[in-house]
C-alpha cells in the first residue's frame, strides 16, 4: 500500500460540525516523511480544530487519517499518541511542580515492581535531552526553567513515546530570538530523522524560513497546498489566507502632532533597572520594540499602576497625576489593552455589554450606584457598531467571540472613557490579517483625534508600519531610540538584542 | 439560555407538585407557614452568601456569627433594655468579624476557607464567653412581638391560625428583592461578578477588588448577625450553641441554585430556588417521618446530583 510517493500523513476528508458551525468541510492534504509543512489560515479558519482531530481530543464529524498507509479514526488522546501523533501546543501541558524527568516520562516512567526507578528515569530523560542538544538537569524543577525550555521537554517528551508525526501550534509566539534558533535547529534534526511535522504560524518569515511545504485553509475549507514553497510568495499566501488582496496593510500617514500628551520623568520600580523617561505629544504614536523580557510589559504595568512605581512623576495634558492604582490611571486618561487578553483583559463569562462598560460606566450611574440600563445599552451597541465587533447580540459572552473580537470589544471599554493616552500591548497578538487592518486603522484615526498612543510589539514590520517614533529597549532599560526616517529594520533588532555580559558561548 | 435562568425555579415548582401529591399533609396552608419560617434564616444569609460566591470567596463564619449575634441581643436588651441598642450592638458586631474576614482575604491575600474557618472558631469562643456558657432567656416584650408579627394572619374556623407570614419571613423576602436588585442593576453588583469572574482583568479595568471584597465580607457579617437576632427573639432565647452547621446548608442552598463555587456567576433566582428546595425536601422528609440520619443521606446526594447536573449543562 505504501510507497514513496504517498505522503507519510494523509488528512482524509476532515469534517467537524460543531452545534450551528461548520468548523471544517472535508479538508484533505498530505504530509510528507522528513517535510517540515506549514499549515496558515485566519484565525477562526479552522487550523485548532484540525490539530485537535489529529491529536485525538475532538473526535471529527467525518474523514479520517491515514498514516503510514493505515487508516485511523482517534476517539482519545492516547489513541492519535499510540499512532506516533504528537502535538505541541501554545500552552504547553506539562506539570510545573514536576522535575524534567517526570515531565518527560509522565505516564510512563521506568518502574520496577511498582515502585518507579528514579536512577534510570534520570539517566533517561538526561539521554533524551542531550539528543536535543539541551543541557538541562533532569531533576530540575519544570517551574524554574524559561519557556523555551520548557517547549523542549515538551518535544522530549513527544519523542520518548515515538511520535514520528509533530504538530506545533505557534510554538515561537513567546519564544525570544535566541529561543527560536535552538527550536529551529531542533526542528530540523527531526525533519532530517525522517518525521512529519506540521507547524502552524501566523509568521510568514518563519514558513519561508523553514517550512518546505505549506497548506492554507480559509473558513474550515482547504484552500491550497504548496509542495514546494518556491511556488508561491508571501504576498500570494496572504491572498490565500484572506481571499482578496491586502495592498498595505497599515497604510502610515504623518499627521500633526499637539503639545506633550504624556511626559514621564525618570520612572522607576519593579522590572526596570534604570530609570525612564519618555514624552509622547497629541497624536503621536510611539513605539516601543524589544524582546520578550526586557521589560515593556513591566514599563506599562508601572505607567498604569498595576505595579505600584517606586519613584518617577508622571504629567498628562501638562497637569501632574499621581497614579497608584490603574483607577487613578483611567480616571488621569491613561489606559491600557493588556498584552494577554484572557488573563487580564476579558471577563470570560460575562456578556459583551458588560465587558464593554465595566469601566465608563461609573460616569453614568444614578445616586447609589445604580446601573443606567438605557446608557449601558446605549454604549455597548454604539462600540460594537464603529468597531464592527462581530456578534450576534451583546448578551454573547466574551469569551464565545475571536480573538480579534475579543480586543475590539477591550478597546470599545476604554473608548467609552475619556482617552488622552492609549497604550497598547502586543495589540494584535493572536488576531486574524483582517481584524489586524482593521485595529491598525483605529490607532491611527485616534492618533489624529490628538490621543497619544504607546504601542509595544515585538512584530518589528508591525511597529515600523505604525509607530512615528521608536525607543527600543533591553534588559529593563531603554537602549536607543528612532525617528521614523531612521527606522532600519537590522539597526533596531541590534539595539534590542541582549548585551553579553560574559564570554561565554 | 431561558433553561439557564430558569432551570432550578423550574426544578422547584416540579418538586412543589410531587410533594404536594405524595406527601401526607404538604400542600396545607398551616405547612406553607411552616416552611417559609423555617428557611428564613437560611434565606436571609443565603442573599450575601450570594454575592461572596460570586465574587469568587467564601464565608464560613457565619455559621457561628449567628449564634453569636443572637447572644449579643439578648446580652445587651438583659443589661440595658434598649431594643435599638441590643440590635445595632449585634449588627456592628457581626460587620466587625466581616470588616476582619475582608481585610485579611482582600488585603493579606489569605485563603478565604482559611480565614472563615478561623474567625468562626474565634467567633465561636466568644460566643461562649459573652453567654458564660449558657443560653439567655429573652423577656422583652418589644422584641419577642416584632419576632412573632404576622401579615397576613388567616384563621381557620376554630380560632386557631391556619397560614400566616411572621417578620422574620418577610426581612428574608425583602433581603431577596434589595440584594437581588443590587447584584443585577447596580455598579457594586456588577463588579462582584467582574471579580469573581477574572480577579486580574477587574483590577486592571480600574475596579476597586479590595474595597468590593471588604465590603461584601461586612454586608455578610451584618446580615448573619441580623438573622442571629431574628433566630433569637423568634425562640425568645439567646443561645450559643444554635444553628449549628447552618454555613454548610447556606453555602450547599446557594450552589444547589446554580451559583458557582468559582465566582463569577450567580444571580437572586438561583438562591431562592436553591434555598426553597433544601427546605422543601427537608420538610417532606419530616412529614414522612424519615430518620434525621437518612436525611442527611439525602440532602447530600441532591447537592451532590445537582452539582453534577450543572457541571453536565455547562459541558454541553
Amino acid at each position: 500500500m505504501s510507497n514513496a510517493a504517498q505522503p507519510y500523513l494523509v488528512f482524509d476528508a476532515i469534517t467537524k460540525t460543531y452545534p450551528g458551525v461548520k468548523a471544517l468541510r472535508g479538508v484533505s492534504f498530505g504530509v510528507r516523511e522528513g517535510t517540515v509543512h506549514a499549515l496558515m489560515g485566519e484565525n477562526g479558519a479552522g487550523k485548532s480544530t484540525l490539530l485537535k482531530a489529529l491529536s485525538g481530543a475532538h473526535l471529527p464529524t467525518s474523514g479520517c487519517f491515514h498514516i503510514g498507509g493505515r487508516e485511523h479514526v482517534f476517539h482519545s488522546t492516547s489513541a492519535a499518541m499510540a499512532a506516533g501523533v504528537a502535538v505541541i501546543y501554545q500552552e504547553l501541558h506539562l506539570v510545573p511542580e514536576m522535575t524534567v524527568a517526570e515531565n518527560i516520562y509522565l505516564g510512563h516512567m521506568p518502574q520496577r515492581g511498582g515502585i518507579i526507578d528514579r536512577k534510570q528515569l534520570r539517566a533517561l530523560a538526561a539521554r533524551q535531552l542531550q539528543r536535543l542538544g539541551e543541557n538541562i538537569d533532569p531533576d530540575t524543577k519544570l517551574s524554574r526553567l524559561p519557556i523555551g525550555q520548557r517547549q523542549m521537554v515538551e518535544i522530549a517528551k513527544a519523542l520518548t513515546r515515538g511520535a514520528k508525526i509533530i504538530a506545533f501550534d505557534e510554538p515561537t509566539s513567546s519564544l525570544s530570538a535566541r529561543e527560536i534558533e535552538k527550536l529551529f535547529s531542533v526542528i530540523n534534526d527531526l525533519r532530517r530523522e525522517g518525521c512529519a511535522i506540521l507547524y502552524v504560524t501566523h509568521r510568514m518569515e518563519e514558513v519561508f524560513r523553514i517550512c518546505d511545504a505549506c497548506t492554507v485553509l480559509r473558513d474550515g475549507t482547504h484552500v491550497r497546498t504548496y509542495e514546494s514553497l518556491s511556488e508561491t510568495t508571501p504576498d500570494a499566501l496572504v491572498k490565500d489566507m484572506v481571499g482578496r488582496d491586502i495592498i498595505d496593510v497599515y497604510g502610515y500617514q504623518p499627521r500633526p502632532h499637539g503639545s506633550v500628551g504624556l511626559d514621564v520623568h525618570r520612572l522607576f520600580g519593579p522590572g526596570l533597572n534604570s530609570p525612564v523617561s519618555l514624552k509622547i505629544a497629541q497624536g503621536e504614536i510611539l513605539g516601543l520594540f524589544g524582546l520578550i523580557g526586557a521589560g515593556r510589559t513591566e514599563l506599562l504595568k508601572l505607567l498604569f499602576g498595576a505595579t505600584p512605581a517606586t519613584a518617577g512623576d508622571i504629567a498628562i495634558h501638562d497637569t501632574p497625576v499621581r497614579i497608584r492604582r490603574p483607577a487613578d490611571a483611567i480616571r488621569a486618561g491613561l489606559v491600557y489593552c493588556t498584552e494577554d487578553r484572557k488573563k487580564e483583559g476579558i471577563l470570560p463569562i460575562l456578556s459583551i455589554m458588560e465587558n464593554c462598560n465595566i469601566s465608563a460606566r461609573r460616569h453614568h450611574v444614578f445616586p447609589g450606584g445604580i446601573i443606567n440600563t438605557r446608557w449601558e445599552q446605549q454604549n455597548a451597541s454604539e462600540q460594537v457598531r464603529s468597531l464592527a465587533v462581530k456578534t450576534p447580540s451583546l448578551q454573547q459572552l466574551i469569551k464565545n467571540l475571536s480573538g480579534g473580537n475579543q480586543q475590539k470589544v477591550i478597546l470599545g471599554r476604554w473608548l467609552s472613557e475619556d482617552v488622552k493616552v492609549l497604550m497598547l500591548d502586543e495589540p494584535t497578538r493572536g488576531i486574524d490579517v483582517g481584524a489586524k487592518s482593521e485595529i491598525y486603522q483605529l490607532i491611527f484615526k485616534l492618533a489624529r483625534e490628538g490621543v497619544s498612543v504607546l504601542v509595544v510589539s515585538s512584530d518589528l514590520p508591525e511597529i515600523i508600519g505604525l509607530a512615528d517614533r521608536l525607543l527600543v529597549m533591553r534588559q529593563g532599560r531603554l537602549s536607543a531610540e528612532f525617528t521614523r526616517a531612521e527606522f532600519e529594520p537590522e539597526r533596531i533588532l541590534a539595539a534590542a538584542l541582549p548585551v553579553e555580559t560574559s564570554t561565554a558561548a | 439560555m431561558f433553561l439557564d435562568r430558569a432551570g432550578m425555579l423550574l426544578v422547584l415548582a416540579a418538586l412543589v407538585i410531587a410533594c404536594s401529591f405524595t406527601v401526607p399533609n404538604f400542600a396545607t396552608p398551616n405547612n406553607a407557614a411552616s416552611v417559609l419560617l423555617a428557611v428564613s434564616t437560611v434565606g436571609i444569609v443565603a442573599t450575601t452568601m450570594l454575592f461572596c460566591l460570586a465574587s469568587g470567596n467564601f464565608d464560613l463564619s457565619v455559621g457561628t456569627i449567628i449564634p453569636a449575634g443572637g447572644v449579643l441581643c439578648a446580652l445587651i436588651l438583659r443589661d440595658t433594655g434598649s431594643l435599638p441598642l441590643a440590635i445595632s450592638g449585634s449588627l456592628a458586631f457581626g460587620a466587625l468579624v466581616g470588616l476582619v474576614n475582608g481585610v485579611v482575604v482582600a488585603k493579606f491575600k489569605i485563603n478565604p476557607l482559611i480565614t472563615t474557618l478561623s474567625t468562626m472558631m474565634m467567633v465561636k469562643g466568644l460566643a461562649f464567653v459573652f453567654a458564660d456558657y449558657r443560653s439567655i432567656g429573652i423577656s422583652h416584650e418589644g422584641i419577642l412581638d416584632l419576632a412573632n408579627a404576622a401579615y397576613p394572619t388567616i384563621h381557620n374556623d376554630r380560632g386557631g391560625v391556619l397560614f400566616q407570614i411572621t417578620t422574620p419571613v418577610w426581612i428574608c423576602f425583602a433581603l431577596f428583592a434589595v440584594f437581588g436588585f443590587v447584584l443585577q442593576r447596580t455598579t457594586f453588583g456588577r463588579n462582584t461578578l467582574a471579580i469573581g469572574g477574572n480577579e486580574e482583568a477587574a483590577r486592571l479595568a480600574g475596579i476597586p477588588v479590595d474595597r468590593v471584597k471588604i465590603t461584601i465580607f461586612v454586608l455578610q457579617g451584618a446580615v448573619a448577625a441580623l438573622a442571629g437576632v431574628l433566630l433569637a427573639s423568634r425562640m425568645g432565647i439567646g443561645d450559643p450553641k444554635t444553628a449549628q452547621g447552618i454555613e454548610l446548608s447556606i453555602i450547599s442552598a446557594c450552589v444547589l441554585g446554580g451559583v458557582s463555587l468559582s465566582g463569577g456567576i450567580g444571580r437572586m433566582s438561583y438562591v431562592i430556588a436553591g434555598v426553597f428546595i433544601m427546605g422543601i425536601v427537608e420538610n417532606a422528609m419530616n412529614l414522612l417521618n424519615i430518620d434525621i440520619a437518612f436525611q442527611y443521606v439525602v440532602r447530600g446526594a441532591i447537592l451532590l446530583s445537582a452539582v453534577l447536573f450543572d457541571r453536565f449543562r455547562q459541558g454541553r
